[in-house]
């Protein structure tokens, strides 16, 4: 089954001349994990936001699970998905609890039901429910507050995640650790996940397939391995023989 | 001074009663129409820019000429004193709660509209609380200026505290317009205190929730 498809889906904001997002088409199958890579500016944030209708679309349309977005209400869209941001943004008002149970208030879960899905999530994340549940989020590290964030987009069960970013403000080792959890959270549930990166080894990592923007365009969409062995084009090509060049230069530093 | 108190008790603390009565009256009419009005800022981003400009306009008449202006529409006495005194009042508030609100992480923001809240669940669930500070301030200033330009209001019959002291300088009465300033000058420091203290105090509950 189809989980999301991009139909000639362009956006052009009012105060630019160019197009952000240029006639993207792609479909991505349920369970997949899509990483989408470009530099800052190339679009993919802005395609990852018209996804859960934080943007509109000026032309194409956006079909998840057969159904076009645009005729749902974007309430109901958003609560779908689960949408993590590299800023976390975590409610520094609320406890990591109410933080993560934000939605399901909300939505009027009864209590029992809150507490056992928080509980769930806080173990699926590695934080101590008993220790963590009722702290705030500045008394949390970058990295905790990032699971945090993510255990707050998982609590509907969504089958589509949105992340953009999300690991760009946390430092390398910590980083690592959570691309890994983060991969055996995707084995484990099946989920589609969406993640917007801008580093390379990261997109190639995590991605079943990729997908390579540039200057708002959708240059090559496959597996990591047939990127590698046939690039799309030479902006492609450039791409990953930067990221040959890093390696050749740890390489070289280990003699 | 104290023997004119004595003497005429009446006289000092009618007005003193009557000039808290305008200020509680204006008030709650001030906030609850603000709050209104922030929300429909929160829904229409132009409708803020236009409404702060037209009550910035408002609030430049001074406050004679504003009184004097309604007269004819809505008479003399309380009722226009505080028509008059709301309109002073949304600029103050909505100016401070639209900044207050605006000053709010937009992460935090994005994150509460992209998990899925409503935007009016967004403005009382997450971008209220984190701005209570700015809208408090806001409140604080209002009443201050209603204390204040709430004396003028006795020039159209309201009465409170400016009865005092427009008598006072009528008749060159320097015991009335003393007691006139120092009960209104002494009404806004006092009331300026206690929200500073409840202000403060609910800060210091919850500082900790703040990010460092």
């Amino acid at each position: 089954m189809e989980a999301i498809a991009y139909q000639g889906v362009t956006k052009k904001f009012n105060n630019s001349e160019v197009n952000s997002v240029d006639h993207v088409s792609a479909t991505i199958a349920e369970g997949e994990f899509i990483t989408i890579l470009g530099s800052s500016g190339c679009g993919k944030t802005t395609l990852l936001k018209m996804t859960n209708r934080l943007y509109e679309p000026t032309e194409g349309k956006i079909i998840l699970f057969g159904e076009d977005i645009s005729t749902v209400d974007p309430i109901v869209v958003r609560r779908r998905m689960g949408y993590v941001i590299q800023q976390v943004g975590l409610f520094p008002h609320m406890t990591i609890e109410d933080n993560i149970a934000a939605i399901p208030k909300l939505s009027k879960w009864d209590k029992e039901r809150i507490n056992n899905r928080v509980t769930e999530l806080l173990e699926l994340i590695d934080l101590d429910p008993a220790t963590y549940r009722k702290r705030y989020p500045s008394q949390l590290s970058g990295g905790q507050q990032q699971r945090v964030g993510l255990a707050r987009a998982l609590v509907t069960d969504p089958k589509i995640m949105l992340m953009d970013e999300p690991f760009g403000a946390i430092d390398a080792i910590t980083r690592l650790n959570l691309q890994n959890e983060l991969k055996k959270i995707h084995d484990e549930m099946k989920k589609t996940f969406l993640l917007v990166t801008h580093d390379i080894n990261e997109a190639f990592k995590l991605g079943d397939r990729v997908m390579i923007m540039n200057a708002g365009r959708l240059l090559q969409f496959d597996t990591p391995r047939n990127i590698v062995q046939n690039p799309a084009d030479e902006f492609v090509d450039t791409l990953i023989r930067s990221a040959r060049d890093q390696e050749e230069f740890w390489e070289a530093v280990k003699i | 001074m104290i023997e004119y108190l004595r003497s005429h008790p009446d006289k000092i603390i009618n007005p003193f009663i009557e000039h808290i009565e305008l200020v509680l009256v204006t008030l709650v009419i001030s906030v609850a129409i603000a709050v209104i009005l922030t929300m429909l800022c929160v829904r229409f981003e132009r409708l803020g820019f236009i409404l702060l400009q037209l009550f910035s306009v408002i609030y430049s008449i001074p406050s004679l000429a504003l009184f004097a202006l309604l007269i004819p529409i809505t008479g003399l006495g309380f009722k226009t004193a505080v028509i008059v005194l709301v309109f002073y009042n949304q600029y103050l508030l909505l100016r401070n709660f639209l900044v207050g609100i605006g000053e709010v992480d937009p992460a935090v923001t994005e994150a509460a509209k992209g998990i899925g809240m409503k935007p009016m669940q967004v403005l009382w669930k997450i971008q209220v609380p984190l701005a209570r500070k700015a809208l408090f301030a806001g409140i604080r200033l209002a009443v201050i200026s209603t204390i204040g330009i709430g004396t003028i209001a006795s020039s159209i019959n309201a009465g409170g505290l400016g009865d005092l002291l427009f008598d006072g300088l009528r008749t060159m009465n320097t015991v009335k317009i003393l007691w006139g300033s120092i009960l209104s000058a002494g009404l806004a420091i006092g009331i300026n205190a206690l929200l500073k203290y409840i202000s403060d105090r609910d800060s210091s509950q919850t500082g900790h929730e703040r990010e460092p």
